[in-house]
Parts: structure tokens; C-alpha cells; sequence
């Protein structure tokens, strides 16, 4: 539980990774598609993609402090 | 050079690349001017504002008024002080090429300029009779104060500064042979590219 709180009371360090999730999904989409309608909405997906990684990567590192 | 886009799945529309080599080279030294040199406006414009602003804010993240700012990029390949995150700084183009310019007045025993925008750290590293990391080397901080000081504003700005110059290298690419297709549109698209003839050097993609 101890590492729960830590995590929480260290999120506002999170608020660093919102420009570079917004700007990797961008420049990655960009360079898959040619029109900005397609850009934005494939730079969408990936950043949800990525919200959920991350999410998922805190999930099992969660789990995994509870046992260790 | 043309690259070949399908704007729906009746028609489809010719990127004209122009020179790629060039335009990958402008696209280097500047994020975007690749592009905009290929007339491709809104993806210039979207490079350069993503791109540079974050390395800017990395520049920013990394220095302050007291120890100068754009700390965090700098070349150096000194022992024990090997900047290995410049090669992918670098990749920002001419905004990262400061660092080369003060890591070569260094070398030659001159003073940074600009207050040490971009410079070296000093290698001192010894502490004096207060407990204050010494500073030498026209009187830049060390690498140790630049850690004590910044404090993970450090780490965060070369973060930031090492994605800007990672990402110019995909739009680099973008630039020299336009947008990339995965496997998987390139399967949906195969059938139609067979009934098509392409342009020399083209590619195509599914929208």
C-alpha cells in the first residue's frame, strides 16, 4: 500500500509526459498518413494506445510491489 | 520524385518530393523546412511547432538564470564525461549545433559564448572549503552542481531534447520518401497497386 501512495503522491511528475505523448503521437501519425483529418485521428489512437500501456506497465509493477 | 497517396479508394493523389535528398537534408537542420520546401505546408508546420517545442522546452527544463541556460545539450567526449544523449540531440539539426560550436571553443582553451548556452560542463568536480563543487573551466559549473541544482529537471530536459531530435529523424524520413505504410495497409493496397502503374520511387498508402 505504501508504494500506492508514493505512486500517487509522485503523479504530478505524470504531468511531463502529457507534452511528449501529444507530440509523439502527432510526429508518429504524420508520418504515416498525408491529410491532416487522418493525422489527427491516428495520432488519437496512439495516444490512447500509449496512455494504456503505461497504465497497463503501472498495473503489473503495482502487483508486482505488493508481493516483493 | 513523386509519392503516391490514395485520397479515398477511387482516386488517388501524387506527393511531389522534389529533391529528397535535399529536403531530407532541410528537413535535418530544421524540423519542417523539408517539407515546406516540398510544398507540404500543414506537415511542416506541425513538425516545427511539435518538434522544436520539445526541444525547446527541454532547453528551458534544463538551466536556469544562475547556471545558464540549454544545459542539458552539450558535446562532450571527454573521459568521464561522455555526452552520449548529443547523438541523439543532434538529430534536432541546427538548434542542437550551438553544443558543437562551444565544445570546440572549450577545446581550444577560448570561453564559451553566450554565457554558456550549450557549453561543457567543467570536469572539476572537487569540492572547495565550503563544500561548493569548484568551478573552473571559465567558470561553468560542473557536472555534479548541474545535477545538484537542476535536480531532475536535468534528466527531464534531455529527456525532452533526446524524443525532439529522435522524432526529426522519423520526420527526416518522411521527407526523403513520404508517408510510411505498414504491412497492413500495404496488404489491403496490393491489389489495387497491381492495376496500377506507380511513378519511379513512389509509395503508395491506404487512407
Amino acid at each position: 500500500m505504501d508504494t500506492l501512495v508514493l505512486a500517487v503522491l509522485g503523479i504530478e511528475d505524470l504531468w511531463f509526459a502529457v507534452p511528449l505523448i501529444i507530440t509523439v503521437s502527432l510526429v508518429y501519425a504524420a508520418t504515416r498518413h498525408e491529410f491532416m483529418g487522418e493525422i489527427l485521428g491516428h495520432a488519437l489512437r496512439i495516444g490512447v494506445w500509449i496512455v494504456g500501456f503505461m497504465a497497463a506497465v503501472f498495473a503489473v509493477l503495482q502487483v508486482i510491489a505488493w508481493f516483493v | 520524385m513523386v509519392a503516391t497517396v490514395p485520397a479515398d479508394t477511387s482516386s488517388a493523389i501524387e506527393i511531389p518530393l522534389k529533391d529528397p535528398g535535399l529536403a531530407a537534408f532541410l528537413a535535418w537542420l530544421v524540423p519542417g523546412l523539408g517539407h515546406l520546401y516540398q510544398g507540404r505546408t500543414a506537415k511542416a508546420v506541425l513538425y516545427f511547432v511539435c518538434i522544436l517545442g520539445t526541444f525547446s522546452y527541454g532547453v528551458y527544463l534544463g538551466g536556469n538564470r544562475e547556471l545558464g541556460w540549454g544545459r542539458v545539450v552539450y558535446a562532450s567526449w571527454r573521459p568521464g564525461d561522455r555526452r552520449l544523449p548529443y547523438l541523439c540531440q543532434l538529430g534536432v539539426g541546427l538548434p542542437a549545433l550551438p553544443a558543437l560550436v562551444q565544445a570546440n571553443r572549450v577545446r581550444h582553451g577560448k570561453e564559451p559564448l553566450f554565457g554558456g548556452f550549450m557549453a561543457p560542463p567543467a570536469l572539476g568536480g572537487n569540492f572547495d572549503q565550503f563544500g561548493e563543487p569548484r568551478r573552473d573551466d571559465f567558470g561553468q559549473p560542473t557536472v555534479h552542481e548541474l545535477h545538484k541544482k537542476l535536480h531532475r529537471y536535468f534528466e527531464l530536459g534531455t529527456v525532452y531534447t533526446m524524443i525532439a531530435g529522435l522524432l526529426n529523424i522519423l520526420a527526416i524520413y518522411d521527407a526523403w520518401g513520404g508517408p510510411v505504410f505498414s504491412d497492413e495497409e500495404e496488404e489491403d493496397g496490393e491489389n489495387e497497386d497491381k492495376s496500377e502503374d506507380k511513378p519511379e520511387g513512389s509509395a503508395s498508402l491506404k487512407s
